[in-house]
């Protein structure tokens, strides 16, 4: 019965989601069909990529002018000193703004430094010439992590209380959180590391797994957070998995990196170059694997949600809308699927860096 | 790789490393702890419960050898007490026997000896009788000689013994 409640709810959620994301996208829509194309395009892109200004929804209004709905995020940039403003100097990327006699202007999404006028000059190939300052803006992506952050850390510290004030017996949340972290120890870990050192492991795991879940589910409401789908965020988880391999690595794995025993000798500085190359490719794939993944899965999402507005009939519009909230209960599960995929992987990373080959 | 936002990857990574620390100090540890003690608590129980059964069957099979041995031990008894009766029987028979046929021996002893003192006894009374009768006789008889010596062989014909 409980189960049937919560199949019920989570898909009015979902139902209301794919309405709302509608709604979201219904305000971008102006007529004509070429028109509506660019339009959804353009939403598209500018929703896979970062925002300064925590959007909610924009609107044109009677007059032609574009309504925004959000708040603005704190830019902080450096530049010959650090500039600290508020993102709605920018006007939501229609002025330039000033800040200790340095401007600039939002183009593409990017911060670049200009002239008082806001010029971007181009090179040869078309790319924009103007120079960037560092950017340390609290964009909307870095809110949405430190949401999630934030989140998780209340999440687990309350359930790790209520672990100590129950005598070790799971209540509440912890009958639900409970099975995943048995789950990513029992079978993620253990088979992968080891019963000897997986423990070492075991915080960055746990972690990476309910983050990048947490992250992802985000990204499917209708804020339209794309944390995973931004190549920096996975490259950091990436290169977190990197670097513990690396630390935590055994002279075995090395020697198998640089000397592997069992291969003719004259083949061994052959594969080292190789094996080394190896060791960067694999974390490497973790970072295009998610990006990619998620990327993938707004895109088509989001399109597919467009064709609402392109179709404008009485079959097309509401097969595409069957078809987004289909689609929405795979990226739901894709969601979870990534996040096991990544954990997964890096524990296998880590097993064979922490190794100890006996049968040698 | 223009999409590339340098500040988003340190905002990020800073984020990140400050999380898993955090939550592997406040969340991650004590919850682990507390489901490998649970885990402990439980394999504990188990093998508990497993030796507590064991030490059960271990009882029963203690049980059941004893009350073997005190069956074996009160056959053992039966049998000596049967054994100690049929001695005592066999030895009170024989001895009754013994008695019995001592005091057949005496009896007849004494018949005997009693028969030939009866014997003597009557032998004693009829040389009375004889010599009473003979007196008698030879009072009314042996008025004359010729009768008497009659009467004599008459009588010694009679009585012989």
């Amino acid at each position: 019965m409980q189960i049937r409640n919560l199949v019920t709810t989570l898909t009015l959620v979902l139902f209301f989601t794919c309405f709302s994301a509608f709604s979201s996208t219904k305000d971008e829509v102006k007529e004509g069909k070429s028109d509506i194309k660019t339009e959804i395009k353009e939403f598209i892109q500018h929703h896979l990529k970062d925002s300064y200004d925590f959007g909610i929804t924009a609107w044109k209004a009677e007059d032609g002018t574009t309504k925004h709905f959000g708040f603005p995020l704190p830019i902080i940039l450096i530049d010959e000193g650090v500039h600290v403003f508020m993102s709605s100097k920018f006007h939501h990327g229609e002025t330039v703004a000033e800040s200790k006699g340095k401007f600039f202007k939002v183009y593409h999404s990017k911060i670049y430094s200009t002239d008082a006028a806001g010029t971007i000059t181009y090179d040869d190939k078309h790319h924009v010439a103007n120079s960037k300052p560092f950017d340390f803006s609290i964009t909307k992506n870095v809110v949405a992590i430190l949401f999630i952050a934030i989140m998780m850390l209340l999440l687990f510290t309350n359930l790790a209380k209520s672990y100590a004030k129950n005598n070790g017996v799971p209540t509440g949340m912890g009958r639900f959180f409970e099975p995943i972290i048995i789950y990513i120890r029992d079978d993620i870990a253990i088979p992968n590391i080891g019963e000897k050192r997986y423990k070492k492991y075991m915080s960055f795991l746990l972690t990476v797994f309910f983050f990048i879940w947490f992250v992802n589910l985000l990204g499917l409401t209708p804020l339209g957070v794309n944390v995973t789908g931004n190549i920096a965020v996975t490259f950091a988880l990436a290169l977190t998995t990197y670097l513990i391999t690396t630390f935590t690595a055994t002279k075995d794995y090395w020697k198998h990196i640089f000397w592997m025993p069992g291969v003719p000798k004259a083949m061994r500085p052959i594969l080292a170059p190789i094996e080394l190359l190896g060791t960067v490719i694999k974390p490497f794939s973790l970072m295009i694997r998610l990006y990619a993944n998620m990327t993938a899965g707004h895109i088509v999402l989001m399109s597919i949600i467009g064709l609402m507005f392109i179709f404008k009939s009485w079959i097309g519009s509401p097969l595409s809308f069957g078809l987004a909230f289909g689609l929405m209960l795979l990226e739901l599960l894709v969601a979870a699927l990534q996040a096991y995929i990544f954990t997964m992987l890096s524990a296998l990373y880590f097993g064979s860096a922490s190794e100890e080959h006996d049968e040698h | 790789m223009n999409d590339f936002s340098l500040g988003l990857f340190v905002y990020m990574g800073l984020i990140f490393i400050f999380l898993v620390l955090l939550l592997k100090k406040l969340a991650w540890k004590p919850i682990l702890d507390a489901v490998n003690e649970r885990e402990e608590g439980i394999r504990g129980a188990l093998a508990a419960a497993e030796n507590a059964k064991k030490e059960l069957e271990n009882l029963n099979a203690d049980n059941e050898r004893i009350l073997k041995e005190a069956r074996a031990e009160r056959d053992l008894l039966l049998k000596d007490a049967r054994d100690m009766k049929d001695n005592i029987i066999s030895a009170a028979k024989a001895e009754a026997k013994e008695q019995q046929n001592l005091v057949i021996e005496q009896a007849k002893a004494a018949i005997a000896s009693e028969k030939q003192a009866a014997i003597a006894d009557i032998r004693k009374q009829v040389a009375t009788l004889s010599i009473d009768i003979a007196e008698k006789v030879i009072r009314k008889e042996l008025s004359t000689d010729k009768k008497q010596a009659e009467l004599v062989s008459d009588m010694l014909k009679e009585v012989n013994i």
